[in-house]
């Protein structure tokens, strides 16, 4: 039965499950990827864009540790950005507008080139289980399949139902049908499942536009890629475009509420909870009714395409209210719209019923990754399909888990916060949920992560041994410029051309460097400084430069952000049985013995995060487990 | 496993050790009734008898009476503790409260508090929160009713309350600089710099009036240090002794007697006073007066305040006016003129005249101290006190990154620093009110309660 026998089983071929089955299957194991259309694998059902404020983070970190969103990104973009460049490095959060076709190809294209994954066309209508353990999936065809694991990543699909006006239709995506009976398989085993919403902008034709009138928003003149592994001579791999803006006014407002006695949002059809800060248009108008306009992007869906995304614009309004408004809007007086926006609602699992690792509390090799742990975006999907991948891999293969701290990655942060706050609106990843913002940022995500991929069989020997030599280099580069003094003499000219103040005698590059006027490069470009030992790697080295600036320039906020890591280590150490029962402890409140039975964290830390855990619940679990 | 602190009674001595009018002995846990019923004769059994209510009635061993009682009820969870609470008021004899306890301590259920136990349980079972816990500490070794008055609105919670809305506050700066940083493409206005410097400074003189209630609470709690310094012979100890209204000091009229430092303290208003009568601070050949002036030169040194007395026929030693000022030269001297009794008044005169013997202006001069001391204002019942130093450490945490924040703005640095520096502060606010307690405080905290309290 070789063909019908897995180590892992991934079910939904989205952001989430080709992360999944990829990391898994560079991990050693045999994965089949379950689809409904093959060539659909990785599609952008939202926005044609990848990465942006803190979802860039997680697109550098994915690729550190071996995933495939970046390099696909990278071979598919037309139109690079690096966005909050105005603000200090840790903000500053990559971006591209993608080839929406393009990037399905390419996802394809990868996920085939990988012998051991076998991707199988079919619906899953139940998991099956025997003594709480994952044994396989039956299929809409009737048959079994079996495995050793199994990660779900069905995204949006589970019991969808589109919205449009007062029209509703089953389906998760436009014009594919929903995925029903998982859910209730779950809910039988005793899982929670709630209801969620999200929308869509319409879709205009690009040759309907008047794009004269329109403010032009070009990419980054000097792009970089996403991808650590992406050759910067052959990059960006297509030719770049641009975006548009434009605006509604209060005469587009008013057509539009011209509809809202036939929204399902007002009217109560749709009970999904959307998120906050994603909201629809209609939502705008009615929430800030004192603002006169909103901003609206034109973005390209491709190079080839005829299709414009109306980012800003979401709408489950009727069709013909949608397109009335649009026809308001200075450069789309005459646009065609090539579908309405929709909302969809679909079923998720509020994520406190997985741990750290994803796998489900309540079955062992069940594992939930992306949009059914009621988080939103393709980055936040990508993130934790291939933290699902690699734990069912290193579980098969009776290996120890792999979490990441907060400390250590956006993708601990995104996953501890699922697991102690559990979400009821779609989870979106910002760099504020970040604590030790100043430390994750996307240009050491390789500093931070690429060695646990090589470690984990993720990323090869070769490209890890790059970053571990930089590393060095980075190391005595510091140390050289702390000690290296250069004197008035041979760097007035240079600060007086800068508008920087003359110094008396010497000064280090280190305390030069911290001048917010002055950048390393220019330094260690003045005479002479190209000799030293220490510091010529620096210079024909632009990445190892500018980590040494980073540390210089910013050398206080780095440290005192990490004596507050070593601060708190203890407590995200400090590590709870699985197996304790909180009912019994009976110095907590009833609320919080109950909060904390359902949540089970695993370590002090986890369970300090908890909403409405005390100060004082803390501390009798503390004495509770000194005993 | 079964989780100690709900099953275990306490029991403890709750009055100070020693002779007095009462004394109160408190049990507190589950078996607090079932074990006060085993010892206790009365009308009313305890166990069924309603929450705080008191009984009249006698702690019996082998039928030989002990003593007679009032046993006070408090049930769960509206007690101290929040736990079942008898307290026993005794008569004030050691050895019977002693024998009560020996006596109660035979129930096998009951056990003797570890120090500070009664707190800790009020505090775990989220009876009263960190800042109220320490406060409890305060509260017990407060000796005047102004300090007493200091640490019940602590642990009323008025600091906690206090400190809760400036870190609201704070965390609404946060979010302003946060929508910067996250939503830099939205087309959303930003807050100005100049509104965040506003909102900051306005967050950073609160915490700066908390710091500056510090020397006041530290007074409150420690009271006030006054060295009574003058040449010899001119009544330091008699007027320690008009104080005191007992005979403590050595009063002679041969000079250089005081050889020690004598320290009493009185109460003015509910204010503590620590009197240190010195031994003067002329030099001497002889080996104990040398060793007492050493002592008074370093109680000059840090001192709160120095009564200078003089006599009224001689008035004022410069020389040793002088001496003073050097060796504390920051320090207010207040100017006591003694000996009115001898019929010498001075017409023109900015000091204080007062009599030892008689008393004459001594109330004049005591309201003169208190003014001198309090010169900043008195702080009303409704102000929040910091008088604890880890609180003092964590607002002045905050507080310098506050300023650090404001530094940031200055500089126009990109808002992520600006943010963290926020947040520092906000956290060192949360330690405050027990947000994010280490371990270590509460361990510090509950090992500071004497045992019983």
């Amino acid at each position: 039965m070789r063909n019908n026998s897995f180590d892992i089983i991934v079910i939904g071929g989205g952001h989430a499950g080709i992360e999944a089955a990829a990391s898994a299957s560079r991990m050693g194991c045999t994965v089949v990827l379950m689809t409904m259309d093959r060539n659909a694998l990785a599609r952008m059902s939202c926005n044609p864009a990848i990465g942006g404020t803190a979802k860039g983070h997680l697109v550098r970190e994915v690729d550190a540790l071996g995933g495939l969103m970046g390099k696909i990104a990278d071979e598919t973009g037309i139109q690079f950005r690096m966005l909050n460049k105005s603000k200090g490095p840790a903000v500053w959060s990559p971006r591209c507008q993608s080839d929406r076709k393009l990037y399905s190809e390419v996802a394809v294209e990868l996920i085939s080139s990988f012998e051991n994954i076998t991707v199988i066309e079919n619906s899953i209508v139940e998991i099956l289980i025997e003594n709480n353990v994952v044994v396989g999936v039956r299929t809409g065809s009737g048959e079994e399949i079996v495995a050793r694991a199994a990660i779900l990543s069905a995204g949006t699909f589970m019991n969808a139902i589109m919205h449009t006006g007062l029209n509703a239709t089953n389906g998760g995506r436009f014009g594919e049908k929903p995925s029903v009976g998982i859910t209730e398989s779950l809910v039988n085993l005793g899982f929670i499942s709630g209801r969620l919403k999200t929308g869509t902008p319409p879709r205009l034709k690009k040759s309907s536009i008047n794009f004269n009138t329109l403010e032009e928003q070009p990419g980054d003149t000097n792009p970089k890629p996403f991808s650590h592994f992406t050759d910067p001579v052959n990059f960006p791999a297509l030719s770049q475009v641009s975006c548009h803006i434009t605006y509604t006014d209060s005469n587009v407002h008013k057509v539009l509420e011209k509809g809202f006695d036939r929204s399902p949002m007002f009217t109560g059809l749709i009970n999904g909870v959307g998120p906050r800060y994603c909201p629809s248009i209609e939502d705008k108008v009615v929430r800030f009714s004192d603002r006169e306009k909103h901003q609206l992007f034109l973005e390209p869906e491709g190079l080839e395409s005829d299709q414009i995304y109306v980012n800003g614009f979401s709408t489950s309004l009727p069709a013909e209210i949608q397109l009335e408004a649009l026809h308001k809007i200075k450069g789309l007086e005459e646009v065609e719209m090539v579908r309405p926006g929709y909302a969809v609602e679909y079923d998720f699992f509020p994520p406190h019923q997985v741990d750290s690792t994803l796998e489900t509390k309540l079955i062992k090799g069940l594992y939930f990754a992306g949009q059914i742990n009621g988080t939103s975006g393709y980055e936040e999907a990508a993130a934790q399909g291939l933290m699902a991948g690699i734990n069912a891999a290193l579980k098969i293969q009776g290996r120890k888990e792999f979490v990441l701290k907060r400390s250590e990655a956006y993708i601990g942060v995104l996953i501890d916060d699922l697991v102690t706050k559990s979400t009821d609106e779609p989870y979106r990843m910002f760099t504020s949920r970040a604590e030790h913002r100043l430390l994750l940022r996307q240009d050491n995500a390789d500093r931070r992560l690429m060695n646990y991929g090589q470690e984990l069989g993720l990323v090869n020997f070769q490209d890890a041994q790059i970053v571990q030599d930089r590393e060095a280099k980075i190391f005595k580069g510091i140390t050289a410029c702390k000690s290296q003094k250069l004197n008035a003499k041979k760097i007035n000219n240079f600060l007086e051309s800068k508008g920087s103040s003359i110094i008396d005698s010497t000064e280090t590059i280190a305390n030069l460097c911290r001048r917010p006027e002055l950048s390393l490069s220019e330094i260690l470009k003045l005479d002479g400084l190209s000799e030293h030992v220490d510091i010529s790697p620096l210079i024909e080295d632009e990445l190892a430069m500018r980590q040494v600036e980073i540390d210089l320039k910013y050398e206080g906020y780095l440290k005192r952000q990490e004596e507050m890591i070593a601060k708190m280590e203890k407590y995200e150490d400090h590590y709870i049985p699985l197996t304790l029962n909180y009912l019994e402890v009976k110095a907590l409140s009833t609320e919080s013995r109950e909060k904390l039975q359902k949540f089970k964290p695993r370590s002090i830390g986890q369970a300090s995060r908890l909403p409405g855990v005390t100060p004082s619940d803390i501390s009798v679990l503390l004495i509770y487990l000194k005993r | 496993m079964k989780f100690e602190i709900n099953e275990d009674t306490i029991i403890a001595l709750a009055t100070p050790p020693g002779v007095g009018a009462i004394s109160v002995i408190r049990l507190s846990g589950p078996s607090s009734f079932t074990a006060i019923d085993e010892v206790f004769a009365g009308k009313v059994q305890i166990s069924s008898a309603k929450t705080h209510t008191i009984h009249y009635g006698q702690i019996i061993e082998n039928d030989e009476i002990i003593d007679d009682v009032l046993v006070s009820v408090f049930r769960a969870p509206n007690s101290y503790t929040a736990e079942d609470i008898v307290e026993i008021s005794s008569h004030g004899s050691p050895l019977i409260a002693q024998k009560i306890i020996s006596l109660i301590l035979k129930n096998c259920q009951i056990r003797l508090a570890e120090p500070g136990e009664f707190t800790k349980r009020a505090f775990l079972n989220n009876r009263i929160d960190l800042a109220q816990a320490e406060a409890v500490a305060d509260l017990i070794n407060s000796r005047t009713s102004v300090s007493l008055r200091g640490a019940r609105n602590q642990m009323d919670g008025l600091l906690s309350s206090n400190v809760l809305s400036l870190r609201t506050k704070l965390i609404e700066v946060s979010a302003f600089v946060e929508l910067e940083l996250d939503f830099a493409e939205e087309d959303i206005e930003f807050v100005k710099r100049t509104e965040l410097v506003a909102k900051i400074n306005y967050i950073l003189s609160e915490i700066e009036a908390l710091l500056e209630s510090f020397s006041f609470g530290k007074i409150v709690r420690e009271g006030i240090n006054v060295a009574l310094v003058g040449e010899p012979n001119v009544g330091k100890s008699s007027l320690l002794n008009y104080l005191l209204k007992e005979s403590r000091a050595i009063v002679s009229s041969t000079p250089g007697t005081t050889r020690d430092i004598i320290r009493e303290e009185i109460s003015i208003d509910g204010y503590l006073f620590r009197l240190h009568d010195t031994a003067g601070i002329r030099s001497s050949k002889e080996e104990v007066e040398k060793e007492g002036v050493e002592r008074s030169k370093e109680l000059i040194k840090n001192a709160d305040l120095i009564v200078f007395i003089g006599d009224v026929y001689i008035g004022f030693s410069d020389e040793l006016y002088d001496e003073l000022r050097k060796l504390n030269p920051s320090i207010k001297i207040l100017k006591v003129l003694n000996k009115t009794d001898l019929g010498i008044k001075r017409l023109y005169s900015e000091d204080f005249q007062i009599s030892a013997k008689t008393g004459d202006g001594i109330p004049h001069f005591l309201n003169g101290l208190k003014v001198e001391v309090f010169q900043d204002g008195i702080y009303s019942e409704r102000t929040a006190i910091v008088s604890s130093v880890r609180h003092y450490d964590c607002l002045t945490k905050a507080k310098k990154n506050l300023i650090r924040a404001l530094e940031a703005l200055s500089e126009n640095i990109s808002g992520e620093f600006l943010a963290s520096d926020l947040r520092a502060s906000e956290i060192s606010l949360a330690e405050i009110i027990g947000e994010v307690t280490p371990e270590e405080i509460l361990i510090d905290i509950f090992s500071k309660f004497c045992i019983g309290k």
